[in-house]
């Protein structure tokens, strides 16, 4: 039995360095407390070389000008802790959440995974800098020593079966957690590291200190039995910052999602899973101009939203964070959220990766993710509604359809490929002989144009539309359909095919209009017994 | 003179370094792959529509442009390829398609409202990549718009697709792509055929138009312009380069949801 401790040192300020990368070399001091009064609660090594302490207010810390001053972040606390569970996750399955930047694995049976124990510890402090978070690896058959040696020691400790306590032997007290009032009495001992407090006999330490003086010889001594309490670890990514300044421009905010999406992509890619949809979620000022919506002059006001919230489906699960940004800022840009921004919640869904098998003999195909940025950024130019693949409608009302979206099928070709390679190469043969005869294609005039007809004898005979004159050389008809009664919007129809002649020297032609003679040809129109009017519907072609 | 010419040349090179490989040696035009457009006339007239190239499809209204571009789109999905249609003027008829035996699911359909907006959707889908046919439908633009649209579109559309297998074509009321097109094919209608249900055919026709129906119409294909080097199956090559060969196909009236009971299946 093994066990692998992860501990992130200075953890509040890692929190927020996760966060904010480029803080990384920077002297960085944490403040927290209730307004106006704030006071330093963390700093990182440069910032107390610098001169900061803890407790120190706000004011003071300000003055030192190397150092960043931050205030503390519980929201990128929680996320950098729920990364850190993930990091355990990518490793075992048995994984216990010792606190908020300590963490305990059990790594028994990974030997043929990821080799002997340091391996496993050098992949631990590998993945936990992936995910932006700088830890201390300690590994050890005792639980306990392996939590207390990785709160100790920096870097990567292996302490070998039976030398835990001398393992253990230099390390302060503190590293033991033991509460205020023992650590003072044992420091006015003379006790000031784990080797002296186990050399002490026990009957007079428990004599004098209790159960709390005995728990912490046993732990100072590495014996300490406990068995390790498994977290459940739920596949929840969720990323949240909240931001001091509101932010109303795409571009600062762009800046703020991509680091979100950064360590989301970061978790998802240590638990190997990817996201099959992105769910954004913004908290948004209170502004006095935009708190109502006026939707109609007689309407009342309507109190606008706080929130704002989008979905970006993906149609292949992904985890590259520039894609997702980039398909993000496309949705942003189509619809913008109506007020300033103060908080910002990114959670993605997660799937398994896609694994496609790519074929040497397949037809091209674009590439799902790229696919899916030219289409948002399509569909930016164009509009949402008209992109896509068109599906047609269990309907008999004409010219009826959705879109839908684009999912290309690969490899799925109708035509069978008996010989591989030799159909490829022989391409031009196979096709030839799929050859048939065209079906007249029909071309719709949207909207359809309204037309104006002369009928003789009830059939149609000369026709005027889009500033042209034309005669009626033959015609087939009528069709009438109708439907959808039992609807508002029910319609019934006379249909004619018609072939026309259009009158060049006709009066009403002006420069927008057509050469007419250029349009002579087959149309379809139709009589609106509805709207008691002609149109014309559109064109064969 | 001779010196002259060589540190001329050399000085060139120099300064295209890195940017152009050998700008003065000869790039032979490699054997372009040809696909079937669906009709057999216009393969035996063109060859086929040419990947990695541009080729322009134009005439005036009615005169079989989209039958062919629905024939050729039909025989690509059929294929599983990935096609997309950048719809000018909004016309795309899907019931027509889906007749015409376009898988619809193998297709994007860009619906653009203006000459702008289409050529920004043409550049956004060739930038993309992937795509194995891009259709751009200009059909119905006015011919005064589109002779606005500057050369260096085609020439970006051009070089865009060139050495990758998409085949693009442009439908257009007049030929505007000039020399960026390889493949040019100019489109014109002969008579619609009616048929008509009465045993004698009646002589006014507007006594009995109710018994008439539309069965297509013929177009005549006429090939201007081909580029095109293609290797034919049986190992020679051909060159598709004598302008003014035509063909003439018909095309069938689509079989509709109200043509169904009145028009013959097309032949297998």
């Amino acid at each position: 039995m093994a066990f692998a401790s992860i501990h992130v040192p200075n953890f509040l300020v890692q929190a927020v360095v996760r966060a904010e990368p480029n803080l990384r070399d920077r002297a960085v001091a944490l403040v927290d407390g209730t307004p106006p009064i704030w006071n330093v609660v963390a700093a990182n090594e440069a910032a107390l070389r610098s001169g900061i302490e803890l407790g120190m207010a706000e004011s003071q810390a300000a003055q030192f000008s190397a150092v960043e001053i931050r205030r503390r972040s519980r929201l990128q606390e929680k996320s950098a802790h729920a990364a850190l569970l993930d990091l355990g996750a990518s490793v075992s399955p048995r994984v216990e959440d010792t606190a908020s930047d300590t963490i305990i694995l059990d790594i028994a049976g990974l030997a043929s995974l990821f080799g002997n124990e340091e391996n496993i510890a050098t992949q631990l402090m590998r993945r936990a800098a992936g995910l932006g978070l700088v830890a201390h690896v300690a590994v050890s058959s005792n639980l306990e020593v392996a939590v207390h040696a990785a709160r100790g020691f920096a870097g990567i400790t292996l302490i070998p079966p039976g030398e835990e306590a001398s393992c253990l032997g230099p390390l302060p007290l503190r590293a033991l957690l033991p509460c205020a009032e023992i650590l003072e009495t044992l420091d006015r001992w003379g006790v000031r590291d784990c080797a002296t407090l186990a050399a002490l006999p026990l009957l007079q330490l428990s004599e004098r200190l209790g159960q709390e003086g005995v728990r912490l010889h046993e732990l100072a001594r590495g014996a300490s039995l406990r068995s390790i309490v498994l977290a459940e670890l739920g596949v929840h990514f969720e990323e949240e910052m909240a931001l001091e300044f509101a932010v109303a421009e795409l571009e600062p905010l762009a800046f703020l999602l991509g680091r979100l999406l950064d360590q989301l992509c970061a978790r998802l890619e240590a638990r190997a899973l990817a996201a099959c949809a992105i769910r954004l979620r913004f908290d948004l000022e209170d502004s006095f101009e935009k708190d109502f919506q006026i939707l109609s002059e007689n309407s009342p006001p309507k109190l606008a939203p706080r929130t704002y919230e989008k979905v970006l489906g993906l149609p292949v699960p992904m985890r590259n964070s520039k894609m997702l940004l980039k398909l993000l800022r496309l949705q942003l840009q189509a619809d913008p959220p109506h007020a300033s921004i103060v908080k910002i919640i990114l959670s993605a869904e997660p799937a398994r990766p896609r694994a496609a098998q790519g074929g040497l003999f397949l037809p091209s195909s674009p590439d799902p993710e790229k696919l899916e940025l030219t289409i948002g950024r399509l569909a930016n130019l164009v509009g949402n509604s008209n992109i896509g693949s068109p599906e047609l409608v269990d309907t008999h009302r004409p010219g009826d359809f959705r879109m839908g979206r684009f999912l290309p099928a690969v490899g799925e070709s109708k035509i069978s490929q008996k010989n591989g390679a030799a159909a490829s190469i022989h391409i031009r043969k196979e096709d030839t002989s799929t050859s048939r005869r065209a079906a007249t294609a029909f071309r719709m005039f949207r909207p359809e144009v309204q037309a104006k007809v002369e009928l003789q004898d009830g059939y149609p005979v000369r026709i005027y539309f889009r500033g042209m004159r034309g005669n009626i050389v033959a015609a087939s008809g009528p069709w009438r359909t109708s439907g959808d009664w039992w609807r508002e919007d029910l319609w019934q129809q006379d249909e004619w095919e018609v072939d026309i002649r259009f009158d060049s020297s006709a009066s009403s032609r002006s420069e927008r209009t057509p050469n007419p003679r250029a349009q002579d040809g087959l149309y379809r129109i139709y009589y609106d017994s509805i709207r008691a009017a002609w149109f014309a519907r559109g064109r064969y072609d | 003179m001779a010196v002259n010419l060589a540190t001329l040349r050399s000085k060139v090179e120099l300064a295209l370094a890195g940017r152009v490989v050998a700008p003065f040696t000869y790039r032979d035009r490699h054997a372009v792959e040809t696909v079937s457009t669906g009709i057999a006339e216009i393969d035996s007239l063109a060859g086929g529509l040419p990947r990695g190239a541009l080729t322009e499809i134009f005439g005036p209204a009615c005169s079989g442009r989209t039958s062919l571009l629905l024939s050729a789109l039909a025989a690509r999905t059929a294929h599983a390829e990935a096609c997309a249609l950048i719809d000018g003027c909004d016309a795309f008829d899907p019931h027509s398609a889906e007749a015409a035996g376009v898988e619809l699911k193998q297709l994007l359909w860009v619906r653009c409202r203006s000459i702008d907006q289409t050529l920004r959707a043409t550049d956004l889908l060739l930038q993309g990549g992937g795509f194995g046919f891009i259709a751009l439908d200009l059909s119905d633009m006015r011919a005064e718009v589109l002779r606005h649209v500057p050369l260096d579109a085609w020439f970006r559309f051009r070089r865009a697709v060139e050495d990758t297998p998409t085949i693009l074509v442009v439908l257009e009321p007049e030929s505007n792509a000039k020399t960026c097109a390889s493949l040019v094919l100019r489109m014109e209608a002969e008579p619609a055929r009616w048929s008509t249900t009465l045993e004698t055919r009646a002589p006014d026709f507007f006594r009995y138009p109710s018994s008439w129906l539309l069965e297509g119409f013929g177009v005549r294909a006429e090939l201007l312009r081909s580029h095109m080097q293609s290797s034919a199956p049986n190992g020679f090559k051909k060159h598709f380069d004598s302008a003014g060969r035509s063909e003439t196909f018909e095309t069938n009236a689509m079989p509709g949801f109200l043509s169904v009971a009145r028009i013959e299946p097309a032949p297998k």
